[in-house]
């Protein structure tokens, strides 16, 4: 498949997921929906060897607060385990960050999703446990509570619908950020991005798996 | 000094050519072989892909994960400089802007253009591709044959090197021998479409694309390419030798920089700069092609987009190849009261028969392929196998003339930022450990399917100069009509029915939905970048733009030799043709100019 395609398949799916409803009606929210920043993107003529860090090209979003709570969401989405560490371990909270904070219009819609997000998360987090209560502080038993109700779109209960799709959309960032470091890529067992001197396709026990040796 | 600054362009050269990608390198490269003085005129800026190219790169060193944004559509290391479907402060315009009706139109403003991140899949135009009207009464023929383009297909495979096979298939030529290098070992997933494939009917068979398998016989193809001319011949065996072999590893749509690859920049210019026939001036956007008191070419006007200053550079032979809607758009704009309507449109059909080409895509998930042992899948970065069109027999009873190739792929790659994302039809809503044994079973069980079909010209598909519209330095800009007819449409639906039971052979689940609904299932104009036509090649003055040498009927020694004349658009990707027919034309120039007749 070509670049061209997987972009197609991108944005199908991005323009599949409306901005949340139901989460979209109070200050915080409108707050939200503003630019985190009048920074211009990179450019169409970035300097491409380059290495680049969140927070380099434009200012990131996140108080300690969202922080806290990005951190608690992305590890429950990816834990640590006998094969790689967990999310915020390889830095996924500051690609997240980097994210909604960046000024394209597409990262500026996933803006208002997370932070809407964070903040029903919170009032779902008080309603369930207590009134004080944080998802970030929530036992981890609780979270999961949670998260089960919001965790699969087409099953998720009418009032879960659009915390539904702010988890879906979460976990795929979650998911992007994480397999994109060289933990994900080695939790994969992706071996390639090394030169080789020829190219033998695949070994034959490959073959031999999918019935063709 | 072959980079010169504008104002240092002032000698009387042979052939200014406007534009340096696929169609102006070629011309280029085959006009100094022969000896004549170059002046190349490129929009974009100067650009080295020995130096900027981002080889092994990962995501994770790139602002947002690598991820298209409107600055980068393709993704950030993708090799485009200030360009894709919107170019800041050069707009065009569009009569609609709903997928169906839309034209989107791609630019790379850089020296080689599309060329450093292109595709790289190089496909001859088969015998029937030259004359479509004749098979089947719809849009045009060519003036030419596929027997005139054959010894071009070849010289072109032997110059950039192209991978593949010759299996002798109904449409789809054999290359000469030692044209062609070996193709790459199929992927697993390639491997597996083709067993499949094969079962339902369908052929496949190795890729065609623009990558070097193994270095280039230089001694051999330099001798073949220029038996009389020892100068060509050295030139052009320095620049093979200076190309290594694919490293089997590193995105084709990056570029290059050990140029195991075709982009203009590392096969067409060098050994042009290399002549000293060559000079190139950068940042240059050519506006008109200005005319002298005999109604001749007698130059170009280019604005200097550093400065902003005019520049005006004279030459024998004008040679457009600025991409077919650019090159259209500089006609249209060279008006004169001898030419009102633009230059070279006594036709009127200057802008007309604007053609991409079909696209629709659908991608599935093979259980077979789930929790594969690890194997480095990199490969040559881009189908190792297709489809060619296999039912030249079958055109009665499709219900759409014409066809179309499949290009395929799956497998182990580089993960990026869409990895893990999407899979809630696969997962059914998994985080925490479950979710990564998700992502580690599905990571390289997807397979992808693009169908790449032919389009047939017709009369709502055009662009013309907005009469209300300028870009930033105060050049008019286009225009586009376009709407589909029934023959693409039904090829787009044909195509999803297609790529559904091929994934169903495989034992595996279509994502979403197989559109049966061809007007939806088709891409949006443009979108495929491979937009031909606009100044069509033909027999007759009456009604074609250029004729079977890409002259144009109303000025003698003004060619174009990008996709600007090609009557029709085969499901075959362009750029081989672009570049065999841009060498035919150079041929041809060379001769006239040898008999003084430009």
């Amino acid at each position: 498949m070509d670049r061209r395609t997987s972009i197609k398949w991108m944005l199908t799916a991005s323009a599949a997921m409306p901005v949340t409803g139901a989460l979209a009606r109070d200050t915080e929210s409108r707050k939200n929906a503003t630019l985190a920043t009048t920074a211009k993107g990179y450019g169409t003529d970035p300097k491409l060897i380059d290495t680049y860090h969140p927070g380099q090209l434009w200012p990131l979003t996140f108080n300690a607060q969202q922080r806290k709570t990005a951190k608690a969401l992305s590890d429950l989405i990816i834990p640590a385990d006998e094969n790689s560490p967990s999310a915020s371990e390889v830095g996924v909270v500051d690609f997240l960050d980097e994210w909604i904070s960046a000024p394209y219009e597409r990262q500026h819609g996933d803006r208002k999703i997370i932070l809407d997000g964070f903040v029903w998360l919170d009032r779902e987090s008080a309603k369930r446990f207590g009134a004080k209560k944080l998802f970030a502080d929530l036992e981890t038993a609780q979270q999961i509570a949670i998260c089960d109700d919001i965790c699969y779109v087409p099953e998720a209960k009418p009032p879960f619908t659009d915390a539904a799709k702010f988890f879906a959309r979460y976990r795929d960032l979650t998911a992007g950020g994480f397999y994109t470091t060289p933990q994900g890529r080695k939790d994969l067992r992706y071996v390639g991005n090394v030169p080789l001197p020829r190219f033998d396709g695949p070994p034959i026990e490959v073959l031999k798996k999918v019935g063709l040796a | 000094m072959p980079f010169l600054t504008p104002d240092k362009a002032t000698d009387t050269y042979d052939a200014i050519i406007v534009g340096s990608g696929a169609a102006g390198g070629q011309t280029a490269f085959t006009l100094t072989m022969d000896g004549a003085r170059v002046l190349m005129l490129e929009a974009g800026r100067n650009y080295d892909p020995a130096t900027e190219t981002p080889m092994f790169q990962t995501p994770d060193q790139a602002p947002l994960r690598e991820e298209g944004t409107p600055d980068k559509p393709f993704g950030f290391y993708d090799a485009t400089i200030d360009g894709g479907w919107k170019v800041p402060g050069e707009p065009y315009t569009q009569t609609r802007t709903d997928d169906a009706g839309r034209f989107d139109w791609w630019r790379a403003r850089m020296l080689g253009g599309r060329t450093n991140h292109w595709g790289r899949y190089s496909f001859r135009n088969g015998p029937y591709d030259f004359k479509p009207r004749t098979r089947d009464g719809l849009g045009f023929d060519w003036p030419i044959s596929y027997d005139d383009m054959a010894p071009y297909y070849d010289k072109v495979e032997m110059l950039i090197g192209v991978y593949g096979s010759n299996e002798g298939l109904e449409n789809t030529p054999n290359s000469s021998p030692g044209c062609l290098l070996p193709p790459p070992k199929p992927l697993v997933s390639e491997a597996l479409i083709a067993d499949r494939g094969k079962k339902l009917g369908i052929p496949v068979v190795a890729g065609h694309r623009a990558v070097l398998t193994q270095t280039l016989d230089w001694k051999t193809n330099s001798a073949k390419l220029y038996p009389n001319n020892p100068t060509a011949q050295q030139l052009t065996a320095d620049s093979m030798k200076a190309r290594s072999a694919c490293l089997w590893a590193t995105p084709c749509g990056r570029g290059c920089s050990v140029k195991a690859n075709y982009q203009s920049t590392t096969v067409h210019l060098p050994p042009a700069l290399a002549s000293g026939k060559l000079d190139i001036v950068t940042d240059a956007m050519v506006h008109e092609v200005t005319l002298d008191q005999s109604g001749k070419a007698s130059g170009v006007s280019f604005i200097d987009k550093k400065t902003g200053k005019h520049f005006h550079a004279k030459a024998r032979v004008i040679v457009l190849a600025a991409s077919s809607c650019e090159t259209v758009r500089i006609l249209l704009n060279s008006k004169s009261s001898a030419h009102p309507n633009g230059l070279a449109n006594s036709s009127g059909k200057l802008g007309k028969y604007l053609m991409d080409t079909v696209g629709a895509d659908l991608v599935g998930q093979v259980p077979i392929l789930e929790n594969l042992p690890p194997h480095n899948e990199d490969g040559a970065s881009g189908g190792h196998l297709y489809s060619p069109w296999w039912l030249y027999k079958d055109a009665q009873k499709l219900g759409f003339a014409r066809g179309y190739h499949i290009e395929f792929g799956g497998g182990r790659g580089m993960p990026g930022a869409d990895t893990g994302s999407h899979m809630e039809w696969l997962t059914h809503g998994s985080y925490g450990k479950k979710f990564k044994d998700d992502v580690r079973r599905y990571y390289g069980s997807m397979v992808y399917f693009s169908g790449r079909g032919e389009m047939i010209p017709n009369e709502n598909s055009y662009c013309e100069i907005d009469p209300n519209t300028k870009d930033k330095y105060g050049i008019p800009v286009l225009r586009f009509h376009w709407k589909w007819s029934e023959h693409e449409t039904r090829q787009a639906a044909h195509m999803q029915k297609t790529f559904a039971q091929i994934i169903d052979a495989m034992g595996g689940k279509v994502r979403g939905k197989v559109e049966s609904d061809g007007a939806k299932a088709i891409a949006p104009g443009g979108s495929i970048i491979h937009e031909v036509g606009g100044a069509i090649m033909g027999a007759n003055a009456n009604d074609s733009v250029v004729n079977a040498q890409c002259q144009t009927w109303d000025v003698p020694n003004l060619f174009l030799t990008d996709g600007a004349p090609f009557p029709s658009n085969a499901d075959k990707n362009p750029t081989l043709t672009i570049m065999a027919n841009a060498w035919r034309v150079s041929d041809h120039i060379l001769d006239r100019m040898r008999r003084k007749e430009i």
